[in-house]
Parts: structure tokens; C-alpha cells; sequence
């Protein structure tokens, strides 16, 4: 017995001892409990709501892109796609085979299918196919009892009505790429598309409008238990073009008889773009959905550049459609009377070399306005000599030539009109004289695009005013206000504007002008203008002497670049218009003929819209008009 | 308070033969209005659990609940004599069934550790906690102080735990294996064995490590890890626990009130009618929920603890204070593992996790010890058995 008392004592202190480590690690639970319940409820909280709580993003319906008429350049199609959920489904490859029946399927498609129902929950909604027609739609309708788990949504898809006239323009959009994320998560929406070329890029944010969110409850694995809170997103805003769609599918017809070719027509007054033609040009819509391959390797590899704007990024010597800024260079510098003779024997020797006219035998004695009206090139070697690199290169770039112009718009290139700087800094050789008689007739380094010969036209046109080129005319609906960017005076004086013009005028008009041929034979509708010439090419001393200076002699991607710059009316100018085909030939010959038909046109049509002038604002005529 | 100890004590004190009712007079009430509680409190849970319904778990488990209850009153009533003479058989028999379960998962392909019972799934390894301790109980009832401090009196008691802890890692179920070592060390410690023999074994076991390591597979080599650092493996068991502490903590004070916990109706708690029912009764019923539960068992292991304490027999004392630890290291290893303060290891929470076997493990152990307090009073001798019956 007392054994047992000994064993029965030794066990109840250590018993004890036992069942104070219990206590003690009961404790711990305790004190581990008071931590995550009371010190950190906080944080665990708000951690067991972002668990709980989704935040889902409404992809906002994309704005429009209208012509300045209202047409529709860039609308939104109701996309139908079928949707398969697993899970409904039941046995996948059933069902897809039963609606192999009514919608036929390829074999990888089927593939592709299963490999996104296998790798993904099987709540997920898996795209079985997009852009169904109607038909098709209503054909999986009428047979969705025998296909379970499948089911329609409708979603947009952008589409462009008027893709080939206009691709250039308007621009597509395409899917979002990785570098494009800028952590706007509406981007991140799977389908979800962005501007990429043309307005749809440049307006992308206004276009694109604001997400739109649903706060939804889910659970471990996603699947939504109930819709929180719903915000409607705001839709993108329409966006309304200076662009006559008529008018460019005019101008884009017409330059379709070419090869390759490039037009602009502006608005004088306001600076308004009313068309804006790159032939040859390309359908949008095949990049909406990602190009394939086969496609983007032939417009890619096209000798013709159809992915090129080269009314913007096209950038072409201006030839002879230079000499109007030199002459008022040379009025303005006061360095030539317009009445000074200078004689042209056909060639003008300076330093080393000879310098030749077009015309071989020469133009004889002329003073400005029949050098203009006859392009002789010899008056212009020996006026840009007496004005110098950087005072035509000053000029021009008041002219909008060599500069990168504020448009509204991306992919323009700045061309180039050279300096005596320009030449030491990316050479590193100094300006040799010659050049700049060169550059006097718009060869060697000068470089514009279609575009700036417009606004340089236009510039003339107007008297000297600053008009800016622009695409945009509206962003929102129709009581939004119109986009004017001011157009200051460049300064120069109207009797030496007037004299260019008159030159102009010579071209078309006068009994020796270069275009007379191409005048516009409708009264009232007459245009001033100024053919061109490019050369694309050296004119050996060999060539010249066996006489081969013929470009139909020659292969097509060598021959000159035809231009023609022009006005209309003559009277009170409101278009200006600027012609280049790429490898084309003669400027009056080829471009002018384009030119003037397209003048012709857009006076009939007569698209810009009526100046308001601060007198008819004060004279209250608009109070009348109402 | 009565703890019920008094009542007629003294008076039937080695008194062997008891009747029925006063058996069921000298039943300890508070251990069964204890256990009442608990159950009533699983049930509520796994109520949640199903999302506010009595299917798939809570109505079942009501029905185990009953007839466990009704296990636990007939194992209480049957003497403690009986229980001792029973107890090697009920080792072996265990034991048996754990090599009959190992036999059939190298035929299933894969850790089997249950027996298909047609009404439930046996776990024999949950069976074989309580036979250890019956087993151990009596060997020590048979030993006395001067014995134990023998070497040798040792060699029998350590192949009783060692035997079942090998085929229980064979499985492999490192949770169990440690927590039969952790109630047989208990079972040691209190019977009188000297500490530092308690060193020598840790420090040989810790000596052996690296020498068992060699011959385990990569497959479970892997599983150890995983099982010592759960962010190896940041999708199974670090996800599991981070989502639990997230239901834990966002339950606060007060919690979040009954079927309300975000996190357990969402799925993003894992197991929740089972391993992780203690997170979710904190979530809902928060801080103050927790503690009252941690409590409700604290009084009942106490219970245990004393009524093993006041038994006259060397074998009850053992068996109550060991079953007791059992139930103690369920409880804190459970809730340890749920506050992510030890690794993943599966082991349920006694009476509120969905579950047959623990459910009838805990029940018989309660029953065992309630059987310990109604016969507190009976001295059985060291050497002998034969006077019985």
C-alpha cells in the first residue's frame, strides 16, 4: 500500500506539472486568438472582403467617327459570338458534334475548344465562334435544346463602311498589345480594342469613353454568387471629321487610274482637310480582328506602299512647286524686282559646274511672272544664289514645308528644306553654293509631303494667313463646339503675295502656262496653280548627251514624280489642293489633269462651310437669318 | 460546485460489486452535459457548414452523435476491471487492423488508412490512441515506482507505442505517429519515469534523424518537408492557412454572426465541416466564440484530469489522465494548426468536425474515463486480475 501511496503521490505532482503545460498551451491558443481577432481584425477584414468582392469592368461602347456630312466612317456592329459553359454542357465533345450539324466546324476549331474547356473552370464561358450571321444565329436557336451549355452574347465590333477610301484616315483598331498597357484595366478586358493607326490612335482616349463597373460577390473558385453594385460606364464620344466623304472618294477614284499617287484638298480659310487620298490604299476591317498572315505579307511587301499615308509620310522633292516660296522669298528679302529681266539660255554656269533648264534651248528673257508661268529653272537658280540657303529655308518654313505641322493626326513626317547648319550638323561638310541653287528649283535635299504643299498653297491663297491643317471638326454630338485654331497674318506684303498669285494664275491661265491645258473650262470654277517635277534620279552627263532623258524610256520606279499645286477659285480662293503620282512623269502633263478635276468637283460639292465673319456677328446677321 | 465525486462515496469506498443504478448515480453529470454542449455545438456548425441546412452533415452527424452517447454510457457502466483485463486484446486486435489497413493500401495503390465498414469509415490508427493508452495503463498499473526506474521494465512499454507509431508513419500519417509518441511520453512522464531518460530518447530520436532519412522515398522525404514548411507548397497547405487566418481574424470580437462568414460560405476556407470547423465557428461567433469553445473542452480535460486523480487504481489513474491528454492534444493541435501556429497535419476537432471515427474515439475515451470515475473507488492489486468476475 504505501508503494502505491508513493506511486499514487509521484503521479499527482506530475500530473500536475502536465496539466499546468496544458494550461499553458491553451494559453497560447488564447493569446493567438486576442492577436488575430482583436489586434489584427482590421486587417484581416479587410482582407476577407477583397477575397470576397470582385470588381468587373464594363467595356464602354466605342464612339463613332462621322465625316463632316454626318456619313459614318467608323461605326459599331452587334458582334454575335457563341459561348459554350462547360459544365451546362455536360459531355463537350456531344454537343460540339451535334453542332457540328448546324454550324460546321474545323477540326482545329473543335481543338482549340476543348483546349480552352480543359484548361479552364468549368463555369467559364469558352468562345465557341465570333461574327455569326444572322442566319447562323438563328439556326443554333432554333436546335438549343439539343445543345445545352451553348449559349449567344452579343458584343460590338468595329467596322469601317468605307474602309478603302478612307483606312488612311480613319485608322483601325486592333487588339491591345503587351507595351500598350498603361494601366487603364479596361485594356486588360479580354477582346478589348484600341486605336492604332489614323484618328481611331489620335482620339483613342475620347473615342474610347470610360469603364463602366460591377461589383460582384464570388466565391473560392470565381464563380459570381450575386451582383453587388452595377455603375454604367460613360460611351466614348463621337468624333466628327473635316473629311468630305464624298469628296475623298472622288479624289480616291480619280487616283486610282494611277499607280501610285497621293492628293490632299484643304480648306483655304479654315485649314479644314476635306480630303485626304493615298492610292493605293487597303480595307481596315482585316485588322479589327488581327490580320492573317498571308494577307499582311502581300500589303506588306507591296512595291506600291498601300500601307503608307503618303499624303502625310510621303515625302517627295516639290520640283518646280517650290519656286512660288523662293519668289516671295526674293520679294520679301527685296533682292529681285518682279519686273527685273534675267536671262535663260537654257543652262547656268556656276563654279564648276552647268547648271540646265528643262527647256534645253531656253526660256530667253523673262521676268517673274512668265518664269513662274513657264517654270523656267535658270531665273530660280540665279534668284535663290541671290537670296542664300537659310533665308529660302526661313520661308519655307512659314510655308509649312520642312516642318512637322500641329496636326491632329499620327504618322506625318517633316519633310525637309535644308540650312547651311542643317548640312555641318548631319554631314559634317559645309554647304557648297551649287546646292543652293538646286535646292532653288526644289530638288536636291528638299523634301515636303502632299500635305505641306496644300498648306503651303493654301497659305498663298489666303494672303499670307497661317491656316493650320486639321482633321478634326467636332468631338462630341452635333451642339459641341467646332475646332477653329486661329490663323494669324505671316507678315508678308499683299503686293508681293499678289504678284505669286498672279503667277499662279499665268499657269493655268496664261497663253505659255505649263497647265493651261488642264484649266477648269467651267466659269467661275478657273484654278491658279504650279506644275512640278521631280526628279527622282541624277541626270548623268552620258544620259543627257545620248538624249535619254525620256521617262517612258525609263523603268517605273525611276521615272519623275509628277506634282501640281492648286487653287480655286481664282477670284476669292476657298480650296487648295496638292496632286502627286509617284513615278508619273511630268507635273503638267499627269498631275495637273488630276488636279483640276478634282478642283472641279469640290467646287460643285462646295463643302467648307460658311465663314462667319465678326462684322456679320455684329451686324447681328445670324439674328436675321434665325 | 459538485463535481458528482461526493454523492456516495465513502460509503461504497471498495465496495466491488455496484448496481446498476448506483452506477448511474455515481455517473459524472458535468462530463455529460459537457459533452451534451460540444456535440449541440458541432451540430450547429456543421448546420452552417451545409450552408443553413441539416444535409449533407449535421443531421449525421446528430445521429452519430446519439448513438456515440449511447456508446460512451454503455462503456462508462462496464467496470474498470473489465477494461484492464481487455486491455491487452484491444491492443492487438488494434493493432491488427492497422497492419490489415497497411496490407490493403499497398493493394489500393496509395495511403488507405480506413476500413470500409458499410455504415462508416474506421480509422484503426484513431482507435489505436486509445488502445495504446489501455495498453500502457495497465502494463504501469503492473509496475511499481522502484520498477519503472529499471531499464529493462521499460523495453515492453516503449515496443507497445513504437509498433503502432512505425505502421501509422508507414501510412504515411506523421500527425498521428506524433501523437501517439506525445500521449505515451505523457502516460511515461506521470507513471514515474525519470526525465533524463526522457533526454536520452529525444536526443537518440533527434541522433537517428539523419540516419531514417536515408531510407525514406523521395515521394515521402517530400511530404515531411512540405509537412515542416507549408509555403513549399503555397497552393495546397500555406493557401489553406492563409485563408484561414483571414477568416479568423476578419471574425473580430464578436464575430460575424451564425452562417455569415464570408469566408467559410465563399469556399475560400477549405475543409470547413471537417479540419477547419474551429475557423469557422471563430468567424462567425469571433474572439468570444473561440475562447468559450477553447474552454468548454478545458473544463472537460480538467475533468478527465481529476477524475483520474482521484481514482484508487494505479490503471484508472493512468487511463483518465491519459485519455485525457489524448483529447487535450486533439483540441490544441487542431486549433494550433488552424491560427497557423503548426504545420497542416489533419487532425480533427473531437465532437465538432464531421467525422465517424473520431467521433467514436472521443465517445469511447469519454466513456472510459466516466467508467474510471464511477468505479474511482475500486483498488485493484498490482499482480493480480483472477479475483474478478
Amino acid at each position: 500500500m504505501d508503494r502505491d501511496t508513493d506511486r499514487q503521490r509521484s503521479l499527482t505532482r506530475r500530473t500536475l506539472v502536465l496539466g499546468g503545460l496544458q494550461v499553458g498551451l491553451f494559453g497560447v491558443l488564447g493569446a493567438r486568438l486576442y492577436e488575430l481577432q482583436v489586434t489584427e481584425a482590421e486587417r484581416y477584414a479587410r482582407l476577407a472582403e477583397d477575397n470576397r468582392i470582385n470588381v468587373q469592368l464594363i467595356a464602354p461602347s466605342r464612339g463613332r467617327i462621322i465625316d463632316r456630312f454626318g456619313q459614318d466612317l467608323a461605326v459599331n456592329d452587334q458582334d454575335f459570338r457563341l459561348l459554350m459553359v462547360a459544365e451546362q454542357a455536360g459531355d463537350v465533345e456531344a454537343v460540339l458534334d451535334r453542332l457540328s450539324a448546324v454550324l460546321p466546324l474545323e477540326d482545329d476549331e473543335i481543338e482549340r475548344v476543348l483546349r480552352d474547356v480543359s484548361g479552364r473552370r468549368s463555369f467559364v464561358p469558352v468562345t465557341v465562334r465570333e461574327n455569326l450571321s444572322y442566319r447562323q444565329v438563328a439556326e443554333i436557336e432554333v436546335n438549343a435544346p439539343d445543345l445545352p451549355g451553348l449559349s449567344i452574347d452579343v458584343g460590338e465590333l468595329r467596322r469601317y463602311p468605307h474602309a478603302r477610301l478612307t483606312t488612311h484616315v480613319v485608322g483601325y483598331v486592333g487588339a491591345v498589345s503587351e507595351e500598350e498597357l498603361t494601366g487603364d484595366p479596361v485594356l486588360a478586358l479580354p477582346g478589348f480594342r484600341i486605336g492604332k493607326s489614323g484618328v481611331e490612335r489620335e482620339h483613342d482616349l475620347t473615342l474610347r469613353g470610360q469603364a463602366g463597373a460591377r461589383q460582384v460577390e464570388v466565391n473560392a473558385i470565381g464563380r459570381i454568387i450575386r451582383e453587388l453594385s452595377r455603375e454604367e460606364g460613360q460611351p466614348g464620344e463621337d468624333v466628327q471629321l473635316t473629311l468630305d466623304l464624298d469628296l475623298q472618294r472622288f479624289v480616291q477614284e480619280r487616283l486610282s487610274t494611277e499607280i501610285s499617287a497621293a492628293a490632299t484638298v484643304i480648306d483655304t480659310e479654315t485649314g479644314e482637310i476635306l480630303a485626304l487620298a493615298s492610292h493605293p490604299g487597303y480595307d481596315g476591317n482585316l485588322f479589327t480582328n488581327g490580320i492573317d498572315h498571308a494577307n499582311w505579307q502581300r500589303l506588306l511587301n507591296d512595291p506600291h506602299t498601300p500601307l503608307v499615308n503618303k499624303a502625310i509620310a510621303g515625302q517627295y522633292a516639290p520640283g518646280s512647286t517650290f519656286k512660288m516660296v523662293v519668289a516671295l522669298a526674293g520679294l520679301e528679302d527685296g533682292v529681285i524686282d518682279p519686273d527685273e529681266q534675267i536671262f535663260c539660255p537654257g543652262h547656268l554656269d556656276f563654279g564648276n559646274h552647268r547648271f540646265h533648264c528643262w527647256r534645253r534651248g531656253g526660256h530667253g528673257s523673262l521676268a517673274m511672272i512668265e518664269s513662274i508661268a513657264q517654270s523656267c529653272d535658270v531665273y530660280f537658280y540665279e534668284l535663290a544664289r541671290r537670296i542664300g540657303m537659310d533665308r529660302i529655308s526661313h520661308f519655307a518654313n512659314r510655308f509649312g514645308l520642312g516642318i512637322n505641322l500641329p496636326l491632329d493626326m499620327p504618322g506625318q513626317r517633316a519633310g525637309l528644306v535644308p540650312t547651311r547648319a542643317w548640312k555641318e550638323a548631319t554631314r559634317g561638310e559645309s554647304w557648297l553654293q551649287g546646292e543652293t541653287l538646286i535646292a532653288g528649283i526644289g530638288q536636291g535635299y528638299v523634301l515636303s509631303t502632299p500635305l505641306q504643299l496644300a498648306v503651303m498653297t493654301a497659305r498663298l491663297a489666303n494672303g499670307g494667313r497661317e491656316v493650320t491643317p486639321h482633321l478634326t471638326l467636332r468631338v462630341g454630338g452635333p451642339d459641341a463646339p467646332l475646332i477653329d485654331p486661329p490663323a494669324p497674318s505671316l507678315g508678308f506684303a499683299e503686293e508681293n503675295m499678289a504678284v505669286v498669285r498672279e503667277a499662279m494664275i499665268a499657269v493655268t491661265s496664261g497663253p505659255t502656262g505649263t497647265a493651261r491645258r488642264s484649266q477648269i473650262d467651267e466659269p467661275g470654277f478657273e484654278m491658279a496653280g504650279k506644275t512640278g517635277t521631280s526628279q527622282v534620279r541624277r541626270i548623268t552627263v552620258a544620259e543627257r548627251a545620248a538624249g535619254i532623258t525620256r521617262n517612258q524610256d525609263l523603268p517605273w520606279a525611276r521615272r519623275d514624280h509628277a506634282l501640281f499645286v492648286g487653287y480655286a477659285p481664282i477670284t476669292a480662293p476657298r480650296y487648295a489642293c496638292s496632286v502627286i503620282v509617284e513615278h508619273g512623269g511630268g507635273g503638267s502633263a499627269v498631275a495637273a489633269p488630276i488636279a483640276s478635276d478634282i478642283l472641279r468637283e469640290t467646287q460643285r460639292r462646295a463643302p467648307a462651310r460658311p465663314l462667319i465673319q465678326a462684322s456679320d456677328l455684329a451686324e447681328g446677321v445670324l439674328g436675321q437669318d434665325g | 460546485m459538485s463535481l458528482g465525486f461526493e454523492g456516495a462515496g465513502g460509503a461504497l469506498a471498495n465496495d466491488q460489486k455496484l448496481s446498476l443504478g448506483d452506477k448511474l448515480l455515481r455517473l459524472n453529470w458535468l462530463v455529460a452535459l459537457l459533452i451534451c454542449l460540444l456535440g449541440a455545438v458541432g451540430c450547429a456548425m456543421l448546420y452552417s457548414a451545409g450552408d443553413g441546412d441539416w444535409d449533407p452533415w449535421a443531421r449525421r452527424q446528430l445521429v452519430r452523435f446519439a448513438a456515440g452517447f449511447v456508446v460512451m454510457l454503455i462503456v462508462a457502466l462496464i467496470g474498470i476491471r473489465v477494461w484492464m483485463r481487455l486491455a491487452y486484446a484491444i491492443y492487438f486486435v488494434s493493432l491488427a487492423l492497422l497492419v490489415a489497413v497497411e496490407l490493403m493500401g499497398q493493394v489500393g495503390m496509395g495511403a488507405q488508412r480506413w476500413i470500409n465498414l458499410g455504415f462508416m469509415q474506421l480509422q484503426p490508427s484513431e482507435i489505436m490512441k486509445v488502445a495504446t493508452v489501455l495498453a500502457l495503463a495497465r502494463y504501469f498499473h503492473g509496475t511499481s515506482l522502484e520498477e519503472i526506474g529499471r531499464v529493462t521494465r521499460l523495453i515492453v512499454p516503449l515496443a507497445l507505442v513504437l509498433a503502432p507509431t512505425v505502421l501509422v508513419l508507414q501510412q504515411p500519417d506523421l500527425g498521428t505517429a506524433l501523437m501517439l509518441l506525445m500521449v505515451a511520453g505523457a502516460i511515461f512522464f506521470v507513471a514515474g519515469v525519470r526525465l533524463w531518460k526522457f533526454a536520452i530518447v529525444i536526443a537518440g530520436g533527434l541522433a537517428a534523424i539523419p540516419v531514417a532519412w536515408q531510407f525514406l522515398h523521395g515521394y515521402q522525404r517530400e511530404r515531411i518537408l512540405t509537412f515542416l514548411d507549408p509555403s513549399r507548397d503555397p497552393l495546397g497547405a500555406g493557401y489553406h492557412i492563409t485563408q484561414s487566418t483571414i477568416a479568423l481574424g476578419s471574425g473580430g470580437v464578436f464575430g460575424r454572426g451564425f452562417g455569415q462568414g464570408t469566408q467559410s460560405h465563399l469556399n475560400f476556407l477549405p475543409e470547413r465541416q471537417t479540419d477547419f470547423i474551429f475557423t469557422m465557428l471563430a468567424e462567425e461567433f469571433g474572439l468570444i466564440g473561440g475562447l468559450t469553445l477553447i474552454g468548454l473542452f478545458g473544463l472537460l480535460i480538467a475533468a478527465g484530469i481529476i477524475i483520474g486523480l482521484r481514482s484508487y487504481s494505479q490503471f484508472g489513474r493512468l487511463l483518465a489522465i491519459g485519455l485525457a491528454t489524448n483529447l487535450f492534444l486533439y483540441v490544441f493541435i487542431n486549433i494550433a494548426m488552424v491560427t497557423g501556429r503548426i504545420p497542416v497535419v489533419g487532425v480533427p476537432l473531437p465532437l465538432i468536425s464531421y467525422g465517424g471515427t473520431a467521433m467514436l474515439t472521443v465517445m469511447v475515451s469519454i466513456g472510459l474515463i466516466l467508467s474510471v470515475s464511477i468505479h474511482r473507488d475500486q483498488r485493484i492489486s498490482r499482480h493480480t486480475l483472477d479475483s474478478e468476475f
